[in-house]
């Protein structure tokens, strides 16, 4: 089992950015998925910087794919989809419509956020060229298990949410923009405020969900720590982490030590929750019963 | 004319809305592989097969939705439900999982399929891959979209499209969103629920009633007012210094003043929402539909009274359809 950098789901600063992929560059990491998933509005600010961490990446050894986004409507978020095939790179779909700019054949990855969520749909995805699937996070391990196989008996690497706020839903409506009232199309960029999200708590204050700009996230970082060894007797190829904005390095280091059974689930995880956002972990959509539930010690 | 296609919950909901002039009715079968899998709806194989005699005998169609998203291990569940459905005279099914279209395609290839709002397909290249790759003949909208994006869709596609204009309002694009479980284990892709009864407790806490899902708690209203239905997406919460209705306000779809602008948008079909509504409730917003569908099909004014006591006392949107919404 090795791991997946999904791509980041924020609106950080070109820097940011640019310093993120030079230090994940000698991360123990696999491969890298990158590129703009939530807003095409944000594209423009830090576009420059894919080519040069895309070099960056490769010539330190990893694997790199370019991600679509989440959610295609406009023109131009249609042509740059289409772009997105003229990369020379694999592209991870994450809305289903980039199929339509992929030549019939040409090999692709599937993110997480495309529903496969049984064997028709995975068939029907490899027998179109998908090469890799990330799984929906929402999914519980007998589905994973079931699909992990068919994965393995088809030869294509099927990876599971490891590590990462959850991708919970996306909008038409941007609730950034909401929240300053303002419609989302003259937004001035405000979700750039919240490198990890906006959190949004009950009237009660319990921690519950974070938005970040038409997406909404989970309050709770999903962690795996206490499954690795369920996903790995299921055959799960990979685990993916998802970007935030704080000891990033600590938690690709930290994973790879899980991988390799220097440190335990519970180290990890204490290891890892002062950087994570809101410093809470969750587990639940993997061993139940509610997406938000965690198995290891609060 | 647009075809107006109309919920139906239960056998007598599906007689009320035909004799009240639905043009299609949509409904499902009692079991995991419908989107409103909710205790006490629904149609065995048997009730459908005499739904569908009872409508055709009326000149109405049926449309089976079997939209959930098959759990891995457990497709020929939703595969059976396909077959009852062809088997019951079903005018068409209502699909959103793309191993389940390949399935029908294959092996039911003269059931005519319609893809479900529930596989968000929000632009033309998505709708014409599903056109293309499983012989999908009309496409229900998601929510997401404005009327002029719904225009330029139809104006690239050769499907006929369908959108909803009355009913609960899903804010986010559906089938894409996993709130619902991330707070209760059910969701709408997986188990045909959200925001489920089941996992909703009211509490009596001083002045306030609390209602939560979950545990968690999504609105609190003063003990006696009216407390609307914790559904997730238009709870009350917080987030920095602000408190309200992040997402959504608790308020419904009406898009009765657009059906115009949608007609001329090249609309083809209108939807109502509403599966777990009553049959009088049905039979009163489908009389008032098709008034509004007749009305806009000879060129008359829409019989705007017809709807105005629906609402009332409700607050309503045009959702997606006006840019501003977003």
């Amino acid at each position: 089992m090795d791991l997946t950098i999904g791509p980041n789901f924020f609106f950080w600063q070109a820097e940011a950015v640019r310093d993120f992929y030079r230090g994940l560059a000698s991360a123990p990491v696999a491969r890298v998925v990158l590129g703009e998933l939530v807003c095409s509005k944000r594209l423009p600010f830090w576009q420059v910087e894919i080519p040069g961490a895309v070099e960056t990446l490769l010539a330190a050894g990893k694997e790199v794919a370019v991600t679509s986004l989440a959610l295609i409507t406009l023109k131009r978020e249609r042509k740059l989809t289409a772009d997105l095939a003229e990369m020379g790179l694999p592209v991870e779909v994450n809305d289903l419509s980039a199929l339509a700019h992929l030549p019939e054949g040409r090999p692709f990855w599937v993110g997480p956020l495309v529903n496969v969520y049984n064997e028709g749909t995975l068939r029907w995805l490899i027998r179109r060229g998908a090469t890799r699937v990330c799984l929906p996070p929402e999914l519980g391990l007998e589905s994973v298990a079931v699909l992990a196989r068919l994965g393995r008996e088809e030869g294509v690497p099927v990876e599971v949410w490891g590590h990462g706020r959850l991708p919970l839903a996306i909008s038409g409506r941007c609730y950034h923009a909401r929240l300053h009232d303002r419609a989302k199309d003259s937004c001035q960029f405000v979700c750039g405020e919240d490198p990890d999200g906006r959190d949004v708590e009950t009237l009660e204050g319990q921690p519950f969900l974070a938005v970040n700009g038409v997406q909404t996230l989970s309050q709770s970082t999903a962690s795996m720590a206490h499954q690795v060894d369920a996903l790995r007797e299921a055959g799960v190829a990979a685990l993916r982490l998802s970007p935030q904005a704080k000891g990033f390095d600590r938690v690709c280091t930290g994973w790879d030590a899980r991988l390799r059974g220097g440190l335990s689930a519970a180290d990890l995880s204490a290891a890892l929750r002062p950087d994570v956002p809101g410093g809470r972990l969750s587990d639940g959509f993997l061993k139940g019963p509610a997406g938000a539930a965690w198995s290891g010690a609060a | 004319m647009m075809e107006l296609v109309c919920p139906a919950g239960t056998p007598a909901a599906l007689r009320a809305a035909v004799e009240a002039g639905a043009h299609a009715v949509y409904c499902g079968f009692a079991d995991e592989t419908n989107a409103r899998n909710f205790p006490g709806l629904n149609f065995t194989p048997e009730d459908m097969a005499e739904a569908v005699a009872f409508a055709h005998a009326r000149g109405a169609k049926v449309l089976v939705a079997i939209n959930t998203f098959p759990r891995a291990g457990a497709e020929p569940l939703w595969h059976r439900a396909l077959a009852n459905a062809e088997q019951a005279g079903a005018d068409a099914v209502i699909l959103a999982d793309l191993g389940l279209l390949a399935h029908a395609a294959d092996r039911h290839p003269n059931l005519r399929r319609h893809l479900s709002v529930q596989a968000a397909a929000a632009n033309p290249d998505a709708i014409n891959l599903y056109a293309s790759a499983f012989g999908v003949r009309r496409v229900v909208l998601p929510r997401v979209l404005t009327v002029d994006e719904i225009a330029a869709i139809n104006r690239e596609i050769d499907v006929e499209t369908e959108v909803f204009v009355f009913g609960g309002l899903c804010v986010m694009a559906e089938g894409r969103c996993s709130l619902s479980s991330y707070a209760t284990g059910q969701s709408p892709n997986m188990n045909g629920v959200c925001s489920p009864a089941s996992h909703v407790v009211y509490a009596e806490e001083g002045r306030d009633l609390a209602a939560r899902l979950g545990g968690f708690t999504i609105h609190r209203t003063p003990k006696g007012a009216p407390a609307p239905y914790p559904t997730l997406c238009k709870g009350c919460f917080t987030s920095g210094e602000q408190t309200g209705h992040i997402f959504e306000d608790p308020v419904s779809l009406d898009a009765t003043h657009l059906i115009p602008q949608l007609a001329r948008a090249g609309v083809s079909a209108l939807k109502i929402e509403g599966r777990q509504r009553s049959r009088a409730y049905v039979a009163q917003v489908v009389r008032a539909f098709r008034a509004a569908v007749e009305a806009q099909a000879a060129g008359r004014p829409l019989p705007a009274s017809a709807l105005a006591r629906l609402t009332e006392g409700q607050a309503a949107t045009a959702g997606a359809y006006a840019k501003t919404w977003r």
